[in-house]
């Protein structure tokens, strides 16, 4: 018997730290809300928040620290670091925007919390997995958890739609992404996405079983990231979700997708980016056509920002069409904006959200910035980010992946882009519009007693512009946490990076 | 040797945006927002004395690395064809916060001198950035706030006018975004440096077919601007509806961004195609000239006149800058300055009127002569230097133009003089019905002449048309080296294609070689 490596099993639990301790999180919050009554859940978000900083904290140490657990079924890396902390940025920004949203609606607060922090630990899985099992593990996870939350509203007509939507769809796309992996591991015989990335290098190249369960695969993730043509859930679901779960779909279920989704194709199958770039050039320019045409249409701010949502995953896939080490950093600092500003404009849109009179109508905000300038104001800001006005994160972003994909030649696809970018101003300013040069609209409730909210707002309003205005650090770790994630493929992938 | 001073100039009126916004007065508010728009001022004039009128290059330079994965720099500088745009948006930004102050924003004033100051920031730091990437940033960043002056203090139809406005500048603006990411690409394939400094982006080796996209890229992005005919559609509902400021700042500075982005980036940055274009960009030059004067001549609405009329002067400046002779291009930059000054004291007149009268119908007018006589005075004064009278600076500008197109096409010509007649005609006839005659309207009789804030915010702008009109030397003096060191770039660029013309062809290959060997390196498949 082989004699006990003590070494070998500390290191290998060092990676799978931040998701021990989230996972611990989710049970502590789960113990302690048994004690705590539904309308004093205030003191279960500070815990969660606490619970989620030490989190934070620990997976911040991990930063340039690199290396497999469980025998390859974990990987972390710089890629993996930096996708576990935007999540954790995130999930913190939400349970910021629930602490006084959750009493108020009547949210059984222990479950929401919990579900929230299970939800999170699925994301993290999916941005450390190295091999297919493991995104499986954690795509299923990160997915119940968001479909239990969808439905939290129990009386809500809309929100019951919403869960049962997202869930017979979400379900679908499980079953894709489950055969793709069937498939793949036929063809290859291995599951490890190492592994697989070396086949490609061989014959196998062509296989026909190999490429049908890239294609499944794709579907699987096409949907999680609300890619045309499987993005029909989205506007239905973030319409009847509660809108922090809403914030938290768009953000977090999407920053986990693309964890996994950029780790597979950009990084284990870029050799084989000759076989689904193409494909991804459609998906992107039909992604980011649709998401802004139907986005000028809508009523319902919600809806708004669910097909801009989408626009934005189509911004991201054409990133991921151009494949290459600029493009993936161009992409994890887009996503790394597009989560503040998304999270921030969220965060408004429940600042205006009252029990009884939703306002989630665009009328709504109709002379919102002679009520509440700073509101308005920060309002704007988000909207503008989204637009992509400089020196905003949300331009930044845009630029990075529009001169990424520029560089590898696909001037068409970006000039697409560019021309979506001008119709999606129209919609994002109809909101401004509303709100500086229209009368009436819904009163918000007061924010004075709403701190966490405020807290929430003003982080994604000032993290909005920092990461815009100074975007070296970010643009850097990005670039960096990317070209680390080749540092376990196959040595001529690595030599790509440089 | 490293200065603040432009900085300083750039960024000071954003720093008093935020200052006004703690005011808690409305008086208070006009205050701060003036104080802060004087230093600005002050710092321009400071800088136009210190200006050296026999350097070409650009001078109290700032250099700092901003985005260096990018090549991306923060780089300022100045120089004969930016100077006096730069002093010339300090001054009006200054008079019409003045002008504004007295009763034409009547509500939400701090949110007007806020937005007023961001967009001054816009402007001056477009005209300033060396670097392409600051000057997109600059350039879209001076769209958002025009949009809310339009659409908050605006007039009438305000929402559909700044909704117009924002559109048609973003659609154009957003091919300069990708022509300017596809030119520093190719500089980076070809040299192995990535930046965004414009300097590095001159001799960028590119096939015809690039340059003329790349300038297709940059002239409908400047077009929109200045705005060209046919694309000019969105300029007399933006004139029209924006207050008075808006419109001062609109026709005053913001578009000369339009032909300045011409003169400072399109045409050296891609000569040749410059040059092809030219009779193109003339004819189109000459076509806003006659079109915008026919349409002006039948507006009934004063503001909408002034509107039109702007698109037949700009018609004037582009038809110098595409002539590409020291006459023409100097000519037009001195065009530009008077465009600025004629029509910004004109909007500003138009705007003092509907304070009075909350209409600017031609017909509700007439006989103003006999009631305002100080106003009709200098109202008269404005429009003389509008229409081109010698002694008032327009001539001067007109003349240079016409001569440096007589130059390059000598038909062209022939039009502009037409324009310049049909423009004496149509600003002296609605002169004519708005001032004399008998006062057929009871509300006429009654109007009060204009008070000391009003005079005093013309004063400065008659004594320009006045002194630019008698003595212009100083100020072509100070402009003619930048535009001689711009042109004598498309020159050279010419010469150099004329004799080797086999050799362009090679260098092209050898271009698309490297191009393909890069590629091939990052993405081997």
């Amino acid at each position: 018997m082989a004699q006990l490596n003590l070494a070998a099993i500390s290191y290998s639990w060092l990676p799978i730290c931040p998701l021990a301790i989230v996972a611990v999180s989710a049970m502590i919050v789960l113990l302690v809300g048994v004690h705590v009554r539904d309308d004093e859940s205030e003191s279960l978000g500070a815990l969660t928040l606490v619970l989620l900083s030490f989190a934070f904290m620990f997976t911040l140490g991990l930063l340039g620290r690199s290396g497999i657990a469980f025998a390859g079924a974990i990987s972390i890396d710089n890629f993996a670091t930096f996708f576990e902390l935007t999540i954790l940025l995130s999930v913190a920004l939400v349970v910021l925007m629930s602490i006084e949203y959750a009493p108020a609606l009547g949210i059984s607060a222990a479950e929401y919390y919990a579900l929230l922090l299970f939800s999170t630990l699925g994301m993290m899985l999916m941005a450390t997995a190295g091999d297919l099992i493991v995104i499986f593990v954690g795509f299923e996870l990160m997915s119940i958890g968001v479909y239990v939350l969808a439905g939290f509203l129990r009386r809500n007509v809309k929100s019951s739609e919403a869960a049962i939507k997202y869930f017979i769809l979400g379900a679908f796309s499980t079953g894709f992404l489950l055969y793709g992996i069937a498939l793949i591991y036929g063809a290859t015989g291995t599951i490890k996405l190492a592994a697989i990335s070396a086949a490609l290098a061989g014959p196998l190249a062509t296989n026909p079983l190999l490429l049908s369960g890239l294609g499944l695969l794709l579907i699987g993730f096409a949907f999680k990231v609300a890619a045309v043509p499987f993005h029909m859930w989205t506007p239905d679901a973030y319409e009847g979700a509660p809108t922090p779960v809403t914030a938290f779909m768009a953000v977090g279920v999407k920053l986990g997708a693309f964890a996994a989704f950029l780790r597979i194709f950009m990084v284990h199958l870029n050799l084989a980016s000759a076989h689904w770039s193409w494909v991804l050039w459609v998906i992107a320019a039909l992604t980011m056509t649709l998401g802004n045409l139907s986005a000028l249409v809508q009523t319902n701010i919600k809806r708004m920002l669910a097909y801009s949502a989408i626009a934005h995953a189509g911004y991201i896939l054409v990133g991921m069409a151009a494949a290459g080490p600029q493009a993936g950093g161009a992409i994890l600092y887009y996503l790394l904006g597009y989560a503040f500003t998304n999270l921030g404009a969220f965060a408004v849109v429940i600042a205006l959200e009252r029990r009884g009179t939703a306002g989630d109508r665009i009328s709504d905000y109709r002379g919102l910035a002679a009520r509440h300038p700073a509101l308005a104001g920060v309002m704007t800001l988000f909207l503008l980010s989204l637009t992509g006005v400089p020196p905003l994160a949300g331009f930044l972003g845009k630029f990075y992946i529009f001169s990424a994909a520029l560089n590898m030649g696909m001037i068409w696809l970006v000039i697409i882009a560019v021309l979506n970018s001008v119709v999606s101003a129209y919609y994002y300013i109809r909101v401004i519009v509303a709100m500086y040069m229209q009368e009436g609209g819904a009163e918000p409730s007061p924010l004075d007693s709403r701190p966490a909210l405020i807290a929430a707002l003003t982080v994604a309003a000032i993290a909005t512009v920092l990461i815009g205005l100074y975007p070296n650090p970010y643009m850097a770790g990005a670039l960096h946490a990317f070209t680390s994630a080749f540092g376990a493929v196959s040595p001529t992938a690595a030599l790509l990076v440089r | 040797m490293e200065s603040y001073w432009l900085t300083g100039l750039t960024f000071l009126p954003l720093l008093g945006a935020l200052f006004v916004m703690l005011q808690s007065d409305d008086r208070s508010t006009w205050r701060a927002a003036a104080a802060f728009s004087f230093i600005p001022l002050a710092i321009s004039l400071y800088l136009l004395a210190r200006f050296d009128p026999h350097q070409a290059g650009y001078q109290f330079i700032e250099r700092y690395q901003w985005i260096p994965q990018f090549g991306i720099s923060y780089h300022l500088g100045m120089d004969g064809i930016s100077l006096f745009l730069v002093v010339l948006t300090t001054l009006l930004m200054s008079l019409s916060l003045i002008y504004s102050g007295g009763g034409d924003i009547g509500f939400r004033a701090r949110e007007f001198c806020f937005f007023m100051l961001i967009l001054e920031t816009g402007l001056l730091g477009a005209l300033l950035s060396i670097d392409l990437f600051m000057f997109y940033v600059f350039w879209e960043l001076m769209l958002i706030p025009m949009y809310f002056l339009i659409g908050i203090w605006g007039h009438g139809n305000k929402v559909y006018a700044a909704f117009k406005f924002i559109l048609f500048t973003m659609l154009g603006s957003i091919f300069m975004l990708v022509a300017i990411l596809y030119l520093v690409h190719l500089a980076h394939v070809q040299s192995g440096r990535l930046s965004f400094d414009l300097p590095d982006l001159y001799d960028v080796r590119l096939t015809a077919a690039q340059a003329k996209w790349l300038f297709a890229g940059f002239a409908i992005a400047f077009a929109v601007k200045v705005p060209m005919w046919p694309i000019h559609t969105w300029l007399p509902d933006a004139h029209t509806e924006a207050p008075t400021a808006g419109s001062v700042i609109l026709a005053g500075v913001m578009l000369k961004m339009g032909t300045y982005g011409f003169v400072r980036f399109a045409i050296p940055l891609f000569p040749l195609i410059a040059i092809q274009a030219t009779p193109l960009f003339m004819a189109l030059a000459v076509i806003g000239i006659i079109y915008g004067a026919l349409v002006a001549m039948v507006q009934p609405d004063l503001k909408r006149l002034i509107a039109y009329s702007s698109v037949s002067h700009l018609g004037f400046v582009m038809l110098g800058l595409f002539a590409l002779d020291p006459q023409g291009v100097e000519g037009a930059i001195y065009q530009m300055l008077n465009h600025g000054i004629s029509t910004g004291g004109l909007f500003l007149l138009v705007g003092m009127i509907y304070l009075r009268r909350h209409t600017r119908e031609i017909a509700e007018f007439g006989g103003l002569w006999h009631r305002i006589p100080i106003f009709a005075g200098i109202f008269m004064v404005v429009m003389l230097s509008s229409i081109g009278l010698p002694g008032l600076n327009g001539f001067i500008g007109e003349f240079l133009i016409m001569l440096g197109a007589y130059l390059t096409i000598p038909l062209t010509v022939v039009f502009a003089v037409i324009g310049i007649i049909l423009g004496a005609l149509y600003m002296l006839y609605a002169y004519e019905r708005v001032m004399f005659g008998p006062i057929t309207k009871a509300v006429n009789d009654t109007l009060s002449d204009l008070n000391w804030r009003e005079i005093g915010v013309m004063i400065p702008l008659i004594v320009l048309m006045l002194f630019m009109g008698f003595y212009p030397k100083p100020i072509l003096t100070r402009i003619e080296p930048s535009v001689d060191a711009m042109l004598s770039r498309v020159r050279t660029a010419q010469a150099r294609q004329e004799n080797t013309s086999h050799n362009t062809a090679l260098a092209a290959a050898t271009a698309l070689h490297s191009t393909n060997q890069w590629h091939s390196s990052i993405s081997p498949q």
